[in-house]
């Protein structure tokens, strides 16, 4: 009986080793993948430079300058705008439960599941229709020289064009996490506070949302990434102007079209240490922010 | 005094139909049942965080069936205390206060005089996380003493507790409420702890309640 409950014991030991060696295994060959990439993209960089530093090279052109602060400025206030816009979407699908939700649920999943290019140019149509194509001088008291300002013109292939097509995608994306985040927060603290004297608004202010902060920061994080990458809908609705609307992603693809493989790589070396660093820093505060 | 007329409430797989109960001031009542009978939703219901079908639930006079939880002046204790984890326990406790916009000395002077009540001002300093079960229950007592209502809901206050911290808060409930002359609905499936406590003894059976033998 000992003898044969000890070959059992053997044979699942080497069922649990066999067990963790194929996940070390699939999760060692995805991050094989990516270091590769990275590497790949390193080693093209600084080989055959004579002597230069390509990585400098080309933030020291003023369009990259450009470039990179618009895209620093953009990804910042998208990522603030679509987590002011998750949290209230994110509560309501975690704490409600209808077949309206569940619509809601999955119409909020379009801008995850359409192509980007679609996005850009589902945008671009939107402002040539009334009331976005429209002169604001109809509405507004201005004078004849702003006889052709709209909200198309003062949106499409400008600046404003580049955080509005980031947020439409990065959004999505932080919703998805602000549901999960407050779905791992039990609703009955929330109901005790209501019991104490809040309001609804009150037991959110001051139960959930603080229990939701390391959610909020990883949501942040996921909508900047997001923007950073995002490049299909920029192309289509806010172009790729030098000293305009470019933005990294848009000054990738630029140095491309221009023959520059070289500043195109390094803008991705760039693009993937700004990442790295966000991704870090923003696990890290919303780790502490959790133990806290 | 509480009163519950006719109130029928479903939930998932239970349902209960023509409810009556009434409770008069100052009385400790246990509500008992099997697992699963619903007597934490009908503890909901009460507190009003659960929506009823039908029926009327009335304290002292007043119809508050359709009333907002936060208007119902109703200390709520659930099983697992569900304390705030975003807080200190000084800042649990004191939440009512802090909500009701009492000034900073005052409540922190009614949260110093009910910890030590409890015996748990040692803990005010500390984070929720790092309080085993009875402390946990212990403070979701204090913080619902805080509030000061007169009727209070415990559903299953001691059921995570062993058998000595079991004894202790038992016998802080009996003196707390006492003292209080406050209507308590207990809820528990412990017969030594009904028995200890209880003045008034309810039994869920198949979606209706019977007043029992104390």
């Amino acid at each position: 009986m000992a003898l044969k409950n000890d070959e059992k014991n053997k044979g699942i030991i080497k069922s649990n080793r066999f067990f963790y060696l194929s996940l070390a295994i699939i999760t060692l060959c995805y991050v094989c993948l990516i270091l590769m990439l990275i590497i790949a993209d390193g080693v093209y960089l600084f080989t055959d430079n004579n002597g230069g530093n390509p990585l400098f090279d080309i933030l020291k052109e003023p369009e990259i300058k450009n470039s990179v602060i618009l895209s620093m400025i953009s990804c910042s206030l998208t990522a603030f705008l679509a987590t002011g816009f998750a949290i209230p979407i994110g509560y309501i699908l975690s704490r409600f439960k209808s077949k309206w939700v569940t619509l809601l649920d999955s119409f909020l999943d379009i801008p995850l599941v359409l192509p980007p290019l679609v996005i850009g140019l589902s945008l671009l149509i939107l402002f040539q229709l009334w009331p976005l194509n429209a002169q604001l001088i109809d509405f507004l008291p201005l004078g004849d020289e702003w006889g052709s300002l709209s909200l198309k013109s003062l949106v499409v292939y400008q600046v404003p064009a580049v955080v509005l097509a980031q947020f439409t995608v990065a959004t999505a994306f932080a919703v998805r996490t602000l549901k999960l985040s407050f779905e791992q927060i039990p609703s009955r603290a929330e109901q005790v506070a209501l019991t104490l004297g809040c309001s609804r608004f009150q037991a959110f202010y001051h139960v959930v949302l603080p229990q939701a902060i390391p959610g909020i920061l990883t949501a942040w994080t996921l909508a900047w990434a997001r923007s950073l990458g995002e490049f299909g809908p920029l192309l289509v609705f806010a172009g790729a102007t030098r000293n305009k609307t470019e933005v990294l992603s848009t000054s990738v693809f630029l140095e491309l079209s221009i023959g520059n493989l070289k500043g195109a790589v390094a803008l991705s070396m760039i693009m993937i240490a700004t990442a790295i660093v966000v991704l870090v820093v923003a696990r890290l505060c919303g780790r502490s922010a959790y133990v806290h | 005094m509480i009163e519950i007329n006719n109130l029928n409430l479903s939930v998932d797989k239970f349902l209960f139909k023509n409810i009556n109960l009434t409770i008069p001031n100052g009385v400790y009542a246990i509500l008992m049942g099997k697992t699963g009978s619903g007597k934490t939703s009908l503890l909901e219901a009460i507190v009003g965080i659960r929506p009823i079908d039908e029926g009327s639930i009335v304290i002292d006079g007043v119809d508050v069936t359709n009333l907002d939880p936060s208007l119902r002046g109703m200390g709520y204790v659930p099983q697992e205390g569900s304390l705030f984890l975003s807080m200190s326990v000084e800042e649990n406790i004191g939440f009512a206060l802090y909500i009701k916009k009492e000034s900073k000395e005052k409540t922190r002077k009614k949260v110093i005089e009910i910890a030590r009540e409890i015996n748990i001002e040692h803990l005010l300093g500390e984070r929720v996380h790092n309080l085993s079960g009875g402390e946990r229950q212990r403070v979701a007592l204090a913080r619902a003493l805080c509030f000061e209502p007169s009727i209070f809901l415990l559903d299953e206050p001691l059921s995570a507790l062993d058998e000595e911290t079991h004894t202790d808060v038992c016998g802080l409930l009996k003196r707390l409420f006492e003292e209080r002359n406050c209507t308590v609905i207990h809820v528990t499936h412990n017969h030594s702890e009904a028995v200890k406590l209880g003045q008034l003894h309810f039994e869920i059976k198949a979606g209706s309640i019977v007043e029992s033998e104390s």
